[in-house]
């Protein structure tokens, strides 16, 4: 191969093999951000396993012209840095590829239509410290600065991106500094570039942040007006508490130095969820934050709080079940589940943020929705979308002021002498409640799972059940126009994809590949949540054949669908499931959807 | 003659609860009653008490006294947790939690545990009848073993002593009561009901249907004869400014939060309800002796209370305003700006 080739700008992969527990998260956020700063769009999945040290692990950065930030299957450049990997990633590049590697690895021999760039980390590290601790670290931002050489990456964004990334601690900067300068002068001296990637400064990120979703679903909780947090540490949901911890403890502390709000790190779930409900029930905002063995354990409870009508928020960051299943992986296996979580005829909200920003404004909603509708509401993250780093607009401050929902005062119950707990005054579905510690005689209910009528006494009559549960299925239908409604993007074409969550990264690069690809135009519907939104339906009456892409095998979100459609409806959904327990590529979702329209 | 009256002017009515639907002579409905008055007499306003339960016949209960206090009924074994979140969501709130042996020793036994280690201020009774009444008869985790049960069932295993539990866990306050020993019971519901910290009150209450047989420990007639008080209780609250006379060598005198006290006639020489380790021995001394030690077991007024530990504010934090529960826009533009 020979620098001849032409040059590819600004459009690529690259991914870093090492080992779980050797410090490598640092130096790839460098790389990210090195990307950022630099006004490429960029991406970066963490590909972990569930493991503390030892086991391997893979990290992705997409640098993308097009702005695409998608997870992409093929990787260009290949940073080998852990023997156990390195020879299986290297036999698995596409030709053309590059790859960086610690020289000791040897892997050169292997193929003859990559590009090898061996480096010898060791000796490379060897001037900057002694202490073979910190030349484990320090290795890392070596490899930095290797391909900060070979990629066109420019040092002094290295340098601020290093200092960003230990801003707290000046020695480490300082260290890796060199480090990643050790790794640069290397490579200067001693590779000669003969692959094509390059990278260009460019100015697509003007005013952009870059943040996790659990970091943008805590800031949305915070603005959203949180007064208690509970939660049970489970990847890949514990940053979200942990990042809200940070904020709570810098901004929402009184006037007199004590706290607004509550956190408490529960004994399980099932305290968890059962604080939650009974600060929910108390008039706080409560919320807690799980992942799927936290929302089986979650389910009684959660069929107690729609029966008995109680506010609560709970967060869903999704991994891959069933069972402990591969905790560090991402899906969205959880929908069919949580929208019916418990038993008997329970029936959830489900929120379905796909970026970073919906996680924001979704942190801030869902305490409105669960407030006005007076029952849980589950955000349905996910790994991809909470623990990876994400470009976005700022984040716009909540402009709707604070929504408690139809929630009686004294002064309220004074005029109207009373009232019944569970009667449907409005004709919504949606009863009028009081909290505890409301100074009237009229202001107390009796707050119960088992049946009851109108006054909130118990029933076991068979009349009182019906009305009941008629009216609990009327609130679902006022909630139905009023929740977050779905984006649609069409243009007339006969084939419509639904998708919700993470998925839409991919999905929104796929249309673009279908299309120039294939000439293949598609329009496009993403839920925000369930219960559905009548448009959604009004979409698939508008289209012959729908495509339904979502990252678990049964196809979840289409089975719900299915119980919603009129039957003439249902031969026109086509699931497509995605399982692998890695974010959805765009092209696996393009060649499926290509094949089965026959193009 | 004028109605009787508490100091808030309210009528034992205005403390009622609908009607009873346990078993005539249920310990159950004078633990009701027993809880009723002292709240009458306390001059607690009943709105300013949440009542909480989890399930079995003790937790339905709270229907049955004061009306006007709200009241969550709520999932088995699962009371420790809804009361920890009521009462953070509004500290103002006087939490009032019943529960009984299956609930509470068996089904709900993790969530005791650790509502006692936060010493969150909270009345926590168990009705203790040592089976499962709403399911007909079988053991709880209370039984006593060799206990039998109404069809000559031998119980194997051991009892779970609440209260020994509760002591060695963190509990500031801990009692066992007996349903049949009214000024025992309402002086020590008083008391539980000022301190600031949990406070477990175990109180034996036979189930007239299913555990009240020859061969029961958990029977009338075996408390008859093998209740040993540990002392003599009264309870004098705050407002009444009455100047009471004692012998400090025979009877322990403690001051609650509110300023009320606790007077604890001996009965038995050298127990201390303060010092955690004789309690501790004394408890375990009667199991072997088949006495059903009551009194107020062990007592500390000192040690911080949940709310104290998480630095809440003295509102509820359930109604704090906007102003307070959203920061300013500069806020959210000064973290924006951090993730640049």
């Amino acid at each position: 191969m020979s620098k001849s080739a032409s040059p590819v700008i600004n459009d690529m992969s690259l991914q870093v093999a090492t080992v779980n527990g050797s410090g490598s998260q640092s130096a790839n956020m460098v790389l990210l951000r090195t990307l950022f700063q630099m006004g490429v769009p960029v991406s970066g999945k963490n590909l972990f396993p569930s493991n503390i040290a030892g086991l391997p692990t893979w990290y992705t950065i997409r640098a993308s012209k097009d702005g695409w930030i998608a997870r992409r299957k093929e990787i260009d450049l290949l940073i080998a840095m852990n023997a156990e990997t390195a020879q299986e990633d290297t036999l698995s590049l596409r030709p053309g590829s590059a790859v960086v590697f610690d020289e000791p690895l040897k892997l050169s021999g292997l193929r003859s239509d990559l590009a090898f760039y061996p480096v010898p980390f060791d000796k490379v590290i060897q001037p900057v410290t002694g202490d073979a601790k910190v030349k484990k670290l320090l290795k890392n931002m070596a490899y930095v600065g290797v391909v900060a050489e070979l990629l066109g990456l420019e040092m002094p964004e290295v340098e601020a991106a290093i200092g960003k990334q230990f801003r707290k601690k000046a020695k480490a900067a300082e260290l890796n500094v060199k480090a990643a300068r050790a790794g640069h002068e290397y490579a200067k001296a001693s590779l000669q570039k003969h692959d094509p990637f390059e990278i260009r400064r460019m100015d697509a990120n003007r005013g952009k942040i870059i943040i996790e979703g659990n970091a943008a679903g805590a800031l949305g909780a915070m603005f959203g007006g949180v007064t208690v947090v509970t939660w049970y540490p489970i990847t890949p949901s514990s940053s979200l508490v942990e990042t809200l911890i940070g904020y709570m403890r810098r901004y929402r502390m009184g006037a007199d130095g004590k706290s607004t709000y509550a956190i408490v790190q529960a004994e399980d779930e099932l305290a968890a969820i059962g604080m939650v409900v009974g600060a929910g029930w108390a008039g706080a905002r409560a919320m807690t934050s799980t992942a799927g063995p936290g929302i089986s354990l979650m389910a009684e409870f959660a069929g107690l709080a729609y029966f008995a009508e109680i506010p609560a928020v709970i967060w869903d960051v999704q991994r891959v079940g069933p069972s402990t299943g591969l905790p560090t992986r991402t899906s969205q296996g959880d929908v069919l589940s949580t929208a019916f979580l418990s038993h008997g005829d329970t029936r959830q909200i489900l929120l379905f943020p796909g970026t970073v920003e919906e996680c924001f404004r979704f942190g801030v909603e869902s305490f409105d929705i669960a407030e006005r509708f007076q029952t849980p509401v589950f955000v349905m993250s996910d790994l991809d979308l909470g623990m990876n780093y994400w470009m976005s607009d700022p984040f716009p401050y909540p402009e709707k002021p604070i929504n408690r929902g139809k929630v009686l005062s004294k002064e309220d119950l004074e005029r109207l002498g009373g009232f019944e707990r569970y009667r449907d005054v409005d004709g919504d579905g949606i009863p009028y409640r009081t909290l505890p510690g409301t100074d009237h005689p009229q202001a107390s209910y009796f707050t119960r799972g088992t049946g009851h009528n109108e006054k909130a006494q118990y029933s076991e009559r068979p009349d009182d059940w019906v009305n009941n549960l008629a009216r609990l299925e009327r609130k679902m239908d006022t909630a139905r126009s009023e929740l977050p409604a779905p984006i649609v993007d069409e243009s007339g074409s006969e084939v419509g994809i639904i998708g919700y969550g993470s998925s839409h990264h991919a999905l929104v690069e796929s249309r673009d590949q279908l299309l120039r690809e294939k000439d293949l135009k598609t329009d496009y519907l993403r839920v925000l949540a369930y219960p559905f939104s009548p448009e959604v339906k009004a979409f698939v009456e508008r289209h012959p054949r729908v495509y339904v892409v979502e990252q678990n095998r049964d196809g979840q979100l289409a089975a719900l669908l299915k119980l919603d459609l009129p039957v003439e409806l249902l031969t026109r959904l086509r699931p497509m499931a995605h399982i692998p327990g890695l974010p959805l590529d765009a092209r696996s979702v393009t060649d499926e959807i290509a094949a089965r329209e026959g193009l | 003659m004028a109605e009787k009256t508490n100091r808030l002017g309210l009528t034992p009515a205005d403390y009622k609860g609908s009607k009873t639907t346990l078993c005539a002579g249920c310990g159950h409905n004078a633990i009701s009653e027993r809880i009723l008055e002292s709240m009458y007499e306390l001059g607690i306003p009943p709105e300013r008490v949440a009542k909480l339960s989890g399930i079995g016949c003790s937790s339905k209960t709270p229907a049955y006294f004061m009306s006007r206090a709200h009241s969550f009924n709520a999932v088995h074994g699962r009371m420790p947790s809804v009361a920890t979140g009521a009462l953070m969501a509004n500290r103002t709130l006087i939490g009032l939690g019943v529960s009984g042996d299956g609930d509470t020793a068996s089904i709900g036994v993790g969530q005791f545990v650790h509502l006692v280690r936060r010493n969150l201020p909270l009345v926590y009774i168990i009705e203790d009848n040592g089976v499962y009444g709403l399911t007909k008869g079988q053991f709880s985790a209370t039984a006593d073993a060799g206990s039998t049960s109404k069809s000559g069932v031998v119980n194997q295993l051991p009892a779970i002593d609440t209260c020994l539990m509760a002591i060695q866990l963190g509990a500031t306050f801990v009692g066992r009561s007996f349903s049949g020993d009214k000024k025992q019971l309402s002086a020590m519901l008083k008391a539980a009901t000022v301190h600031r910290g949990t406070a477990v009150l175990d109180v034996i209450s036979p189930c007239v249907t299913f555990n009240d047989h020859e061969g029961s420990t958990k029977s009338y007639s075996y408390m008859k004869d093998h209740e040993e008080p540990i002392h003599e209780l009264s309870f004098i609250p705050s407002y009444e400014d009455i100047a009471v006379e004692y012998d400090p060598g025979a009877t322990v005198s403690v001051r609650m939060h509110d300023g009320s006290r606790l007077q604890l006639r001996k009965l038995e020489e050298g127990y201390d309800p303060r010092d955690k380790l004789s309690a501790v021995t004394r408890i375990m001394s009667s199991h072997a002796q088949q006495e059903v030690l009551t009194g107020v077991l062990y007592v500390n007024t000192e040690l911080p209370n949940f709310y104290d530990l998480l630095g809440l504010p003295d509102v509820a934090l359930a109604t704090q305003p906007q102003a307070v529960t959203r920061p300013p826009k500069k806020v959210l533009d000064e973290v924006m700006d951090s993730l640049g």
